[in-house]
């Protein structure tokens, strides 16, 4: 296996160093390392993070790989800085066995370009009646540890008390949509102003705060672990920084889409701004940029969202609900919160590496930066920019909200245990990275 | 003027222009020969994914006698059930030549869609869009206000009181209203059960109240929508037999109207429901008006987009003077 030494990063955006990678593991960190018998990589002006780990995916195989495969998933995963994402488990077929989460973790291994937590449904079906064999999945070869309906809430709370205290078996959280069903029948968008004066049937904040609200209070009475997912609005932040002040086990994720974008955007009735749960007020995004800062908000997870054009190339009601989001999501949190001041980047690395994988129980990545840890390492330039083009996704799906919009950043390297990824900005193929691994 | 989608998106001259030109093709539609030779050659689609024949017939009319040539495609009832095909559509309208494109369509926005997506160039006509939109229809309304409340003079609604009776909630005719009357100066009432009432209706241009009887004693027009009877299944009102009774324009309410008052429903009515039959047919009523005005009102709207466009190429906008040496 090629050695690589990296040259002049800047650690977490802190102190600058040589970073010497041997056999897929950090094997030095100093100045003017030795670079006899390695492949140099010039890191000058760039910032190495622990490579980048997503709570909230969807790779949409099996079933629906007109959007997007694991392949084509994971090498925008690459793209993106993530070495390890969460695959969610609304597939056709659901991952609600041991069978289909052990074919999807298996697919992220064969193809390499980023690991795969495959996560697991909680009920059958995501019918929410029946739970799924939760023990079953987290003792598979896929070893799940964090199960979601996501897509669908587990409304009926006498099944999530259930999954809630089931899951303290392995170790297991639940990661909940909050979305009360009855509040959100035919919901298209943020219910408030504008909802009303563009006849757009609301989704109203409270159908996401109940759901929360009541999800914390189960979590506490049951002593389980709750991750809240996707969360959008300035009362669920209110809600969370409760229940962790009461010491429930409670946790939360903000999708980079949350942290930029408004419900104004519903205005122009183009469908790419169609997302669940909707785009919220510019005062949710303000409370959500603060939480995260705070830390009230955990992690930042995409909810990568792909779906074929002819999903979005329709009438709003018509149109798909989601956005992918793997290969801008660290431009748009440099955006709005290393940029803004709200965060540096030790604290992106926290957010977006280090607290993902301890959510999820993955012991192999959100290590620090740092000798002897696995070398999973992403450079990233902070002083580029560039207008985001559809047409340049990686993702086989063209569904970006950023559009025309420049974001700064670009993620020039990505290392999976010492094995390049992504060099110079471009995803190393597949045949490559065999290659390097034989 | 590109696109007919939003009254919102008129000025208060864009508004006056198109009462006045209805004016004028009212007049039209009053003497033996009905037809104008202004759209000769052009070709005016009718593209209606929902049922609606009376709107339907109104535009075509409208076109017919400005001598365009009529398409109308029933997208209803055909194989149009998830969106591509509204892109399809579109771009098979595109390629047939469509000089405008008069769209109904149960999802709001869908003719913003249209008129933005890049898929034809056609003028947009929004014929009633989900619980969005229906432009055409506040500008008839508009007309027989004017007609009966400022018959000379200035024109102007100025201040004029007009109350809005129902389910302000999923009405397209509603915020069509509430936004044209609002541009005329008008001074707009919403009434309706608050579960009825569009949430963040505090930041629209009216005033709102759920009280029928303190509202209409001040009301030069009162505009009764349509409620439908499975709404109460979704709970937004107990009982059809309630909401009458709390809502409806009975013979008893019509009473407290100032004597000029006029009474409007843009139908189809729901007799018994929102409105009593012999409200409905009282000489207060200008119902079966405004289904005449509609035609007007239309060929203003289809006159001003189609030739409107034309003579903007040659930076000659289009007035009344043009309508008349037209009928010449
Ligand atoms: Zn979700």
């Amino acid at each position: 296996m090629t050695a690589y030494v990296i040259r002049n990063a800047s650690i977490l955006g802190a102190d600058v160093a040589d970073v010497r990678i041997v056999d897929g593991v950090i094997a030095e960190i100093g100045t003017t390392l030795d670079t006899s018998d390695v492949e140099v990589i010039d890191a000058d002006g760039l910032i190495a993070l622990p490579g980048l780990v997503d709570l909230h995916t969807h790779l949409r195989e099996p079933g629906r790989e007109d959007a997007e495969t694991v392949e084509t998933g994971t090498r925008s995963a690459a793209a993106g800085g993530f070495t390890l994402v969460h695959a969610m488990a609304n597939t056709d077929p659901v991952a609600d066995t041991a069978g289909v989460v052990e074919q999807v973790w298996r697919l992220g291994r064969e193809h390499g370009y980023c690991d795969v937590a495959p996560v697991g449904a909680v009920t059958v079906g995501l019918a929410g009646e029946k739970l799924a064999e939760l023990g079953a999945m987290a003792d598979s070869a896929a070893r799940v540890r964090v199960f979601s309906d996501d897509g669908k809430c587990v409304s009926d709370a006498v099944l999530m008390r259930r999954a809630l205290e089931y899951v303290k078996a392995f170790d297991g959280v639940i990661a909940q949509h909050a979305q009360e069903p009855r509040l959100t029948e035919g919901a298209q968008m943020n219910e408030g102003e504008l909802s009303g004066v563009l006849g757009l049937t609301g989704w109203p904040a409270v159908a996401e705060e109940a759901i929360i609200a009541r999800d914390v209070l189960l979590a506490e009475h049951v002593g389980s672990r709750l991750h809240v997912c996707h969360l959008s609005t300035r009362g669920s932040v209110e809600i969370v920084r409760w229940a962790k002040s009461r010491g429930i086990d409670v946790t939360a994720e903000v999708t980079p889409h949350h942290l930029l974008l408004t419900d104004e955007l519903a205005a122009t009735y183009d469908p790419i701004y169609k997302v669940n749960p909707p785009l919220r007020t510019a005062d949710d995004v303000a409370a959500l940029r603060e939480a995260l800062a705070e830390g009230v908000i955990d992690i930042v997870a995409t909810d990568h969202a792909p779906h074929p054009s002819e999903d979005k190339d329709c009438e709003w009601a018509a149109a798909a609900f989601g956005m992918i989001g793997l290969e801008t999501a660290l431009s748009v949190v440099q955006h709005t919160m290393v940029d803004t001041g709200l965060l540096d980047w030790a604290g992106v690395a926290d957010r977006m590496s280090a607290r993902p994988a301890a959510i999820g129980r993955v012991a192999s990545h959100g290590r620090p930066l740092a000798v002897g840890e696995p070398a999973n390492i992403v450079l990233y330039d902070p002083s580029a920019s560039r207008v985001v083009r559809p047409e340049d996704t990686v993702s086989m799906s063209r569904n970006t909200p950023y559009r025309g919009i420049e974001l700064p950043g670009k993620v020039v390297a990505t290392f999976l245990r010492g094995r390049p990824t992504v060099l110079d900005g471009t995803v190393v193929d597949e045949a490559s990275v065999e290659e390097v691994s034989a | 003027m590109r696109h007919l989608l939003s009254t919102g998106d008129l000025s208060r001259d864009d508004a006056v222009l198109l009462l006045d030109t209805a004016e004028e093709m009212l007049s039209v539609a009053q003497r033996p020969i009905k037809k104008l030779p202004t759209l000769r050659g052009q070709t005016v689609v009718n593209l209606f994914f929902e049922d609606s024949t009376r709107t339907r017939i109104s535009f075509e009319a409208a076109a017919k006698r400005l001598s365009a040539d009529v398409i109308n495609f029933a997208a209803k009832g055909s194989s149009v059930s998830k969106g591509e095909s509204l892109k399809d559509t579109a771009l098979t309208l595109q390629a047939m030549g469509a000089d405008a494109v008069v769209i109904r369509h149960g999802a709001s926005g869908a003719p913003a869609r249209l008129a933005r997506a890049g898929w034809i160039d056609s003028a947009i006509l929004n014929a009633g869009d989900g619980s969005h939109e229906h432009p055409t229809q506040a500008l008839l309304d508009a007309f027989t206000m004017r007609r009966h409340l400022a018959p000379s003079g200035d024109r102007s609604l100025e201040g004029r009181r007009v109350a809005i009776v129902g389910d302000v909630l999923h009405s397209r005719v509603a915020r069509s209203n509430a936004l044209l009357l609002a541009t005329l100066g008008a001074e707009v009432t919403l009434v309706a059960p608050p579960t009825l009432m569009p949430y963040g209706v505090e930041s629209w241009p009216v005033e709102t109240s759920y009280d029928l009887d303190t509202v209409l004693a001040k009301s030069d027009a009162v505009m009764m929508l349509r409620v439908q009877t499975e709404r109460m299944n979704a709970a937004f009102f107990p009982s059809a037999r309630e909401y009458s009774r709390r809502y409806g324009l009975d013979s008893r309410r019509m009473a407290k109207l100032p004597e000029h008052a006029i009474v409007m429903h843009p139908g189809p009515m729901n007799r018994g429901m929102e409105i009593t039959a012999d409200v409905a047919d009282s000489v207060r009523s200008v119902i079966v008006e405004q289904v005449t005005n509609g035609v007007a009102v239309r060929m203003a709207a289809l006159y001003l987009l189609l030739s409107g466009a034309r003579d903007a190429a040659t930076t000659s906008p289009a007035t009344t003077a043009d309508l008349t040496e037209g009928q010449a």
